[in-house]
């Protein structure tokens, strides 16, 4: 459905994408993950024709969007990072708008309404959208994009500014768009691409750096075989104990947290288990373990082992290792 | 395009812009049309012949955020994403602007239709002078939507806007000053005030129709350039 193919955009001198490929099929909601700067935005702006790519193609239902910019555009909604909103005009009186715009053919007044009661912005219909809060102006932008229902979503962090509640609601909400819309979404929280997407891609200055469904990538990048271990003993010598446990990658000191106690960070190879060996291991000698609690990868993380771990970048393995 | 035209319009009236624009412009064009009445005649050219000055100050207030306002508030992302194409977009803002100046131009109709109360009015100069107004209007309108597109300020638009009218205003002055008379004389060519007073006179003249025209023309063909460029650069 869409289609990414050596996808380049140079600003002078500084690439905000740098040769990225990819296919979204029908169906599927593609994560876009990345840190701010990343090109998540770039990319999504070249995608719906805002902006031009300086190389490389963009194919939205096999048109391409720089020759047939119309008929690619006429299969897209597009929320930008920042909803594209006339502040002075009503709720309602802008998705007529929208709706005029984009040459929707279904029958006005009852799509707009059922795309209002999905989104669950009724109540606001008839409010000026300058008076609306954050998060109603946010579902007004994602009402915009579903008017006249494409075939393919573009979501450009689709939850910013909504309170917790918002942001489950949002979710399911693209989770069900899903099933009949082919999505993109842009984010980067983590757990947010996770719970909704099928596949995921990471991009760090405008590379692509992984391609992977969300479950690899989270087996593969996530918490399983990263620990924080608090130890009472003395310090080298739990460390060299700790060392020698079959599967241990690293272990290193971060310092005495009690008066005698000790805490580690442990890293374990990649799928093999450390726990029991471990705790066998501290109760032979009589170290007393005080708390093991597994670590959270950070985006960050996540970058640096996927740009500095792997030989080679556009790894679809979910490379990790 | 109409999408477009229809938001615009609703744009100039929720707006205070569309009243300030139709208030100054009916307050001039009053005083004008008074004098007129007062000097017992129904010659009603004298308001024609002023209204080009008063245009210079209010059509940038008309197209002063007819681009600009929608780069900055970011609702290009919308209209450049959306299955239209650059051309219809900007006839539609221009239209816009051009649709509210005909209502404001729509008053010196009943102007005439008053004198003719009194007389019967000269009909071909009255109809040749709405005539030339209007697309005097077209050309400057155009200048103003294509120096809107150029900056995301509003006011930044409006004063180049006036500035660059002023200018136009002011040519006449400027050839005469230079005492290369070829150069004069495509400056002279190039004069606004004097191809409009030919149609004050009563002179319909075709070369004076096409080029506020062409003005009108090139200026849209140009502002859909610059918003192409943007998406290049």
């Amino acid at each position: 459905m869409i289609e990414v193919t050596n996808l380049t955009k140079t600003y002078g001198n500084k690439r905000a994408v740098d040769n990225i490929s990819f296919v979204v099929n029908q169906g599927e909601i593609l994560g876009f993950l990345g840190p701010n700067g990343a090109g998540k935005s770039t990319t999504m702006n070249i995608l719906t024709g805002y902006i031009s790519s300086t190389s490389g193609s963009a194919k939205i239902d096999g048109k391409d969007i720089l020759e047939d910019p119309i008929a690619a555009k006429k299969h897209i909604g597009y929320l930008p990072e920042h909803p594209p909103l006339y502040l002075d005009m009503t709720v309602q009186e802008y998705l007529e708008f929208v709706y005029q715009l984009k040459k929707a053919r279904q029958p006005m007044k009852e799509h707009i309404d059922d795309i209002c009661r999905r989104i669950k912005i009724t109540n606001v219909q008839k409010r000026i959208i300058k008076n609306l809060s954050k998060g109603y102006q946010q579902r007004v932008g994602l009402a915009q994009a579903l008017i006249g229902n494409p075939e393919v979503l573009i979501l450009d962090e689709p939850t910013v500014g909504l309170d917790p509640k918002q942001i489950i609601e949002i979710r399911n909400l693209i989770k069900n768009l899903g099933k009949r819309h082919t999505i993109i979404l842009s984010s980067h929280i983590l757990p947010e691409v996770q719970a909704v997407c099928d596949r995921v891609i990471v991009i760090n200055k405008g590379k692509l750096v992984a391609d992977d469904t969300a479950e690899n990538l989270s087996r593969n990048l996530s918490d399983d075989f990263r620990y924080i271990a608090r130890v009472e003993g003395p310090e080298d010598e739990v460390q060299k104990l700790l060392s020698t446990i079959g599967g241990m990658k690293e272990v290193q000191s971060l310092g005495e947290k009690e008066s005698g106690v000790y805490e580690f960070s442990l890293e374990a190879e990649p799928g093999s288990d450390i726990r029991r060996e471990l705790f066998k291991r501290l109760a032979e000698r009589n170290y007393p373990l005080l708390g093991l609690k597994s670590t959270e990868l950070t985006l960050e993380d996540i970058f640096l082992q996927l740009t500095q771990d792997t030989g080679n970048p556009t790894s679809t393995d979910g490379g990790a290792q | 395009m109409f999408a477009i035209l229809k938001r615009e319009m609703q744009n100039y009236f929720t707006s205070p812009i569309g009243y300030i624009f139709l208030a100054v412009f009916y307050f001039f064009a009053g005083m004008f049309f008074s004098s007129v009445l007062y000097s017992n005649t129904t010659d009603i050219t004298y308001v024609f012949s002023s209204l080009f000055t008063v245009l210079i100050f209010i059509i940038p207030l008309l197209t002063m955020r007819s681009m600009s306002e929608d780069k900055k508030q970011k609702t290009d992302q919308l209209l450049l994403t959306s299955p239209l194409n650059l051309t219809g977009l900007v006839i539609g803002k221009f239209l816009a602007a051009f649709l509210m100046y005909c209502i404001a131009l729509a008053v010196t109709v009943v102007y005439a239709l008053i004198l003719a109360t009194f007389a019967a009015p000269e009909w071909t100069v009255v109809v040749g002078n709405i005539f030339g107004a209007l697309i005097l209007g077209a050309a400057l309108i155009s200048i103003g939507v294509f120096i809107s597109s150029l900056t995301e300020n509003q006011l930044i638009a409006a004063v180049g806007s006036f500035a660059v009218m002023m200018f136009i205003m002011m040519i006449d002055g400027f050839a005469s000053l230079i005492p290369v008379d070829f150069i004069s004389n495509i400056i002279l060519s190039l004069s606004f005030m004097s191809r409009y007073e030919d149609f004050v006179a009563g002179i319909l003249n075709i070369s004076n129709v096409l080029f506020f025209v062409s003005i009108a023309v090139v200026f849209i063909f140009l502002t859909v350039r610059v918003l192409e460029k943007r998406r290049w650069s």
